[in-house]
């Protein structure tokens, strides 16, 4: 061991085998010692989303939470440009003050693994690339990402993109990192495009128990001209006591009319448009015919808030499954997973979130096949006890899994960061 | 024109010419094979034409399944490969090589499906960009990414360099509106990426791809997001009396949390190169023009213009003129949309530029440019998508004169090094292609392009797929001389270029 290496593993590594490397200069010092040494680590933040994946056969860890804080926020500019392990909750204090956001909505999933809230850092948030309800609207956090540095598994410092929202110049890594759970870059700078908050929000709660209406309203919103930011179905099922009260307790709110299964609608904006907005889908979604309530913003932010921290699953022993499908297909699916699970649909009739009993580990392959002939693809985020780990947690063909192989040895050519994660061999 | 480095000149292909020839005719019809020079000369340059190169042959296959066995015959034989879709780039991205044959997806042409329930089209990669939105308007859908060439330029070349247009601020460019592609690799591996869903899981290769450039593999289909057509659009034209004063009140829009569908902005040569042109009726008297368009509901965007026009008063417009009809609102954008003809008209030539700032440094960057239309003594006319900082710089020149030619490519690289000393990027939407790769080193250090190189050397590991282009030829950029020379003949007059 050199005398610089032995100098860097004195200096970051704790007693538990973790590095907490602050500057990028530090984690490439430390990504170098590992390469050499061909010892593979797992890359940490706030461990908000470690859950996640599948289990990393490694003795060592690199911790990035030491890189946090807020470089630069230039509001008329919508961007801001921070430490990666930076955690979300900060930047969004931050964006706030200037009254803007963070348009992809990140999910907190602190509430599925224990119960209280935990967005996690914008680096982890940016891995697994889970954008919440306005998706269908806005894009994915993967869209929102402008440039980022970081240090590949040879401990080269790169980087990719700028501060600019328009730019073709090379190619576009900061997609390829979005998503990428870790494998292929120790991030340690991230521009996020931001924009402006809406001045105000209204929530449209249509109360039905057809799924068939459920779809073709999910249709007709996404065929509207109205910007309908969130559209999103919670079916009161399984039909048992403890599930009802759990959901009429999370989602009690004066003026919601009804009890039962719930299809909410946001529309965001300042007043007048809204009441325009609210106008125009009364007509398109022939809501005069239906049982429906209209949710103020005091009412409908929050809603939002517990759709988007995953609070029906809050602390779930149980498989969460995030199933994404055409939403035409919407049908089929709720016919095989209906009044058997615990389940939401979000983005508009595409996405799925699911509970499977940790007793039921089969079913979750039978959704998988199912989703799969459906054209769409599903993500086993959180997995019970019970778990049977030979079931894959992602969704991959072979052609792609070839691809993703090159590409992570052109980043990461001796498995360095998070091995196995994602897919073996990645 | 002076000489463009390229890949060395594989002499083996060159020998075994005839025998490629027979062998591609045997994987498609022989029709589709072209060889003879008259066949191959259309092909012999893209939107860039100042670069010009003849072909080794031309191959226009009709399927996916003839792609993949060209590349795979190509990648066998170490033979080069050039994609290329309507040949409307501006940056050289579909020059062919001496040795390479160039595959055209101009049979590409049909549209596979049109998915009104997912809001989406699939189609082949030949098709038009604007044939998309033909395709769907009449259930009042359309695709949003619109470039200025959008009439002829294919939605496969869309994807390939990752275009954009004029309303790239508020609906994204291409990237931001694919839902899935089919594409080949150099070795003949067919793969499909994405499909009807939103978002894939596992690496994005679809990110990776869109704006590649040609150069990682051939997009064969495409799945297009299609979106409902906003209630209502309006737009502003207002005049200032400064740059200063025009640049300020754009900022403050953004900064007011207004997100216009498209911001345009001219400058005074420009205003009265277009004016004369097309006879818009535009401000003559104003230094800057500023076109702003906003759509939503009725009162939303009656409320936003309420807000751009007082912006604009209090930042002193010395003129100002909101759409009371649709007609009107095309007007304000008819003498935007007639920028390079307007300029073609008044110089034997122009070049083009495409850098990118950060909003708030517009100023800093006109007033730059200005001074260094003094300092090379050639005349230069400014259009902006200001939304979303891409400058386009239209440098006048006369190509029979060699040194006002010489003259006008410093003074484009000059600019371009200026958008990136200010925050910014050498192109916005335009691509690297051979134009601007000397000037990547601007951006990236070598550890930066070392990656990029890994990644293209991955799925490409004999560097047969559209080499030469996007990254330097010599690695070390500080050796690197200037080296491309553009000689302003448009490819295709008639295109709007915006």
């Amino acid at each position: 061991m050199s005398t610089e290496v032995r100098k860097n593993s004195q200096i970051f590594q704790d007693s538990n085998n973790t590095y907490f490397p602050e500057d990028e200069t530090q984690i490439s010092s430390v990504v170098k010692e590992l390469f050499k040494k061909n010892q593979p680590a797992e890359v940490i933040g706030l461990g908000s989303k470690s859950f996640i994946g599948n289990k990393i056969q490694s003795a060592k860890k690199l911790s990035l939470s030491k890189l946090s804080g807020i470089i630069e926020y230039l509001p008329e500019e919508l961007y801001i440009k921070v430490k990666a392990n930076t955690p979300v909750e900060l930047i969004e204090k931050e964006l706030e003050k200037n009254n803007q956001e963070l348009a992809f909505e990140p999910i907190d999933f602190g509430f599925v693994e224990n119960g209280k809230s935990n967005k996690g850092t914008i680096a982890g948030c940016l891995s697994c690339n889970f954008a919440g309800s306005r998706r269908f609207k806005v894009g994915s956090v993967r869209d929102h990402i402008l440039g980022f540095r970081g240090v590949n598994g040879k401990g080269d410092i790169i980087k990719s993109g700028g501060t600019v929202v328009k730019n073709v110049t090379g190619y576009d890594l900061s997609k390829l990192v979005s998503g990428s759970f870790g494998t292929l870059v120790a991030l340690s700078e991230i521009t996020l495009k931001v924009l402006p908050k809406k001045k105000s929000s209204n929530t449209i709660t249509i109360h039905t128990e057809d799924k068939k209406l459920v779809n073709e309203l999910f249709e007709k919103i996404s065929s509207s001209s109205s910007e309908v930011s969130g559209a999103v179905y919670v079916p009161e099922e399984p039909k048992d006591d403890s599930y009802n009260q759990n959901k009429e307790m999370l989602f009690k709110f004066n003026d919601l009319k009804f009890q039962g299964s719930f299809l909410a609608l946001r529309i965001e904006g300042d007043k007048l448009s809204i009441e325009e907005r609210i106008k125009v889908l009364t007509m398109e979604l022939e809501l005069q015919n239906l049982n429906t309530s209209i949710l103020d913003v005091h009412q409908s932010v929050p809603l939002w808030k517990k759709i988007n921290s995953l609070e029906l699953f809050e602390n779930t022993k149980n498989n969460l499954l995030r199933a994404v499908i055409p939403p035409s297909k919407g049908n089929e699916l709720i016919q095989k997973i209906g009044n058997k699970f615990k389940y939401y649909i979000d983005w508009c009739g595409s996405l799925y979130w699911i509970e499977v009993k940790s007793n039921k580990n089969s079913k979750i392959i039978e959704i998988k096949r199912l989703i799969i002939e459906l054209g769409g693809y599903l993500t086993i985020v959180k997995k019970s006890n019970e778990f049977d780990y030979e079931e894959t947690i992602f969704t991959i063909d072979e052609t792609r899994l070839l691809i993703s192989e090159k590409i992570k040895k052109s980043f990461d050519p001796k498995r360095i960061f998070n091995p196995g994660k994602m897919y073996r061999g990645i | 024109m002076t000489e463009l480095a390229l890949p060395k000149i594989d002499k083996k292909t060159l020998d075994k010419k005839d025998y490629i020839f027979k062998s591609l005719a045997k994987l498609i019809n022989p029709e589709h094979v072209l060889s003879h020079k008259d066949e191959i000369k259309p092909y012999e340059t893209d939107g860039l034409s100042a670069y010009k190169q003849t072909p080794l042959a031309v191959v226009m296959p009709e399927n996916t399944k003839e792609v993949s066995s060209i590349l795979k015959f190509c990648y066998e034989e170490n033979i080069k490969v050039v994609p290329r879709g309507a040949g409307t780039g501006l940056s050289g991205g579909a020059l062919p090589l001496q040795d390479a044959v160039l595959l055209s997806l101009g049979k590409f042409n049909k549209i596979l499906e049109i998915d009104f329930e997912n809001k989406c089209v699939v189609t082949q990669p030949g098709v038009t960009n604007l044939g998309l939105t033909h395709a769907v308007q009449h259930k009042g859908f359309y695709y949003a990414p619109d470039p200025s060439s959008q009439l002829a330029c294919s939605i496969g070349g869309n994807v390939a360099e990752n275009s954009g247009g004029v309303h790239s601020l508020k609906y994204g460019t291409t990237t931001n509106n694919i839902l899935g592609v089919e594409m080949v690799m150099m070795d003949g591996t067919i793969c499909r990426i994405g499909g009807k869903t939103l978002d894939q899981e596992g690496y994005d290769l679809m990110g990776l791809i869109c704006g590649s450039e040609g150069l990682l593999g051939v997009i064969t289909e495409v799945t297009a997001k299609i979106l409902k057509k906003p209630q209502v659009v309006k737009a502003a034209l207002i005049g200032f009396p400064t740059i200063e004063e025009g640049a300020n009140a754009t900022s403050e829009i953004i900064s007011n949390g207004i997100i216009p569908a498209g911001m345009e902005i001219m400058d005074k040569a420009l205003i009265e190169a277009t004016d004369n042109f097309s006879k818009a009726g535009y401000p003559r008297d104003a230094e800057l023009l500023l076109i702003v368009e906003v759509d939503g509901t009725e009162s939303e965007v009656d409320v936003l213009l309420k807000d751009v026009s007082s912006i604009c008063k209090k930042n002193n417009c010395s003129s100002l003129k909101l759409s009371q009809s649709e007609k009107e609102r095309l007007s304000f954008w008819s003498g935007r949309k007639s920028a390079f003809p307007a300029c073609g008209a008044m110089a034997p030539d122009y070049y083009c530029m495409d850098g990118v700032i950060p909003r708030g440094k517009l100023a800093e960057a006109l007033l730059e440019i200005r001074r260094l239309s003094e300092k090379y003594n050639l005349p230069v006319a400014n259009c902006f998508h200001a939304g979303d900082g891409n400058l386009h710089p239209l440098i006048m020149y006369d190509g029979a004169d060699k040194e006002q030619f010489r003259k006008t490519e410093e003074f484009g690289a000059e600019i371009l090094k200026a958008c990136v000393r200010l925050g910014g990027v050498i192109t916005g939407e335009h691509g690297v292609g051979v134009e601007k790769r000397e000037l990547m080193c601007e951006m990236f250090n070598d550890n930066d392009i070392q990656q990029q190189l890994d990644i293209k050397t991955s799925l490409d590991e004999k560097n047969l797929l559209n080499p030469g282009k996007v990254y330097p030829i010599l690695r070390k950029c500080a050796e690197e001389g200037r080296v491309h020379v553009h000689r302003g003949e448009e490819k295709f007059p008639d295109l709007p270029r915006f």
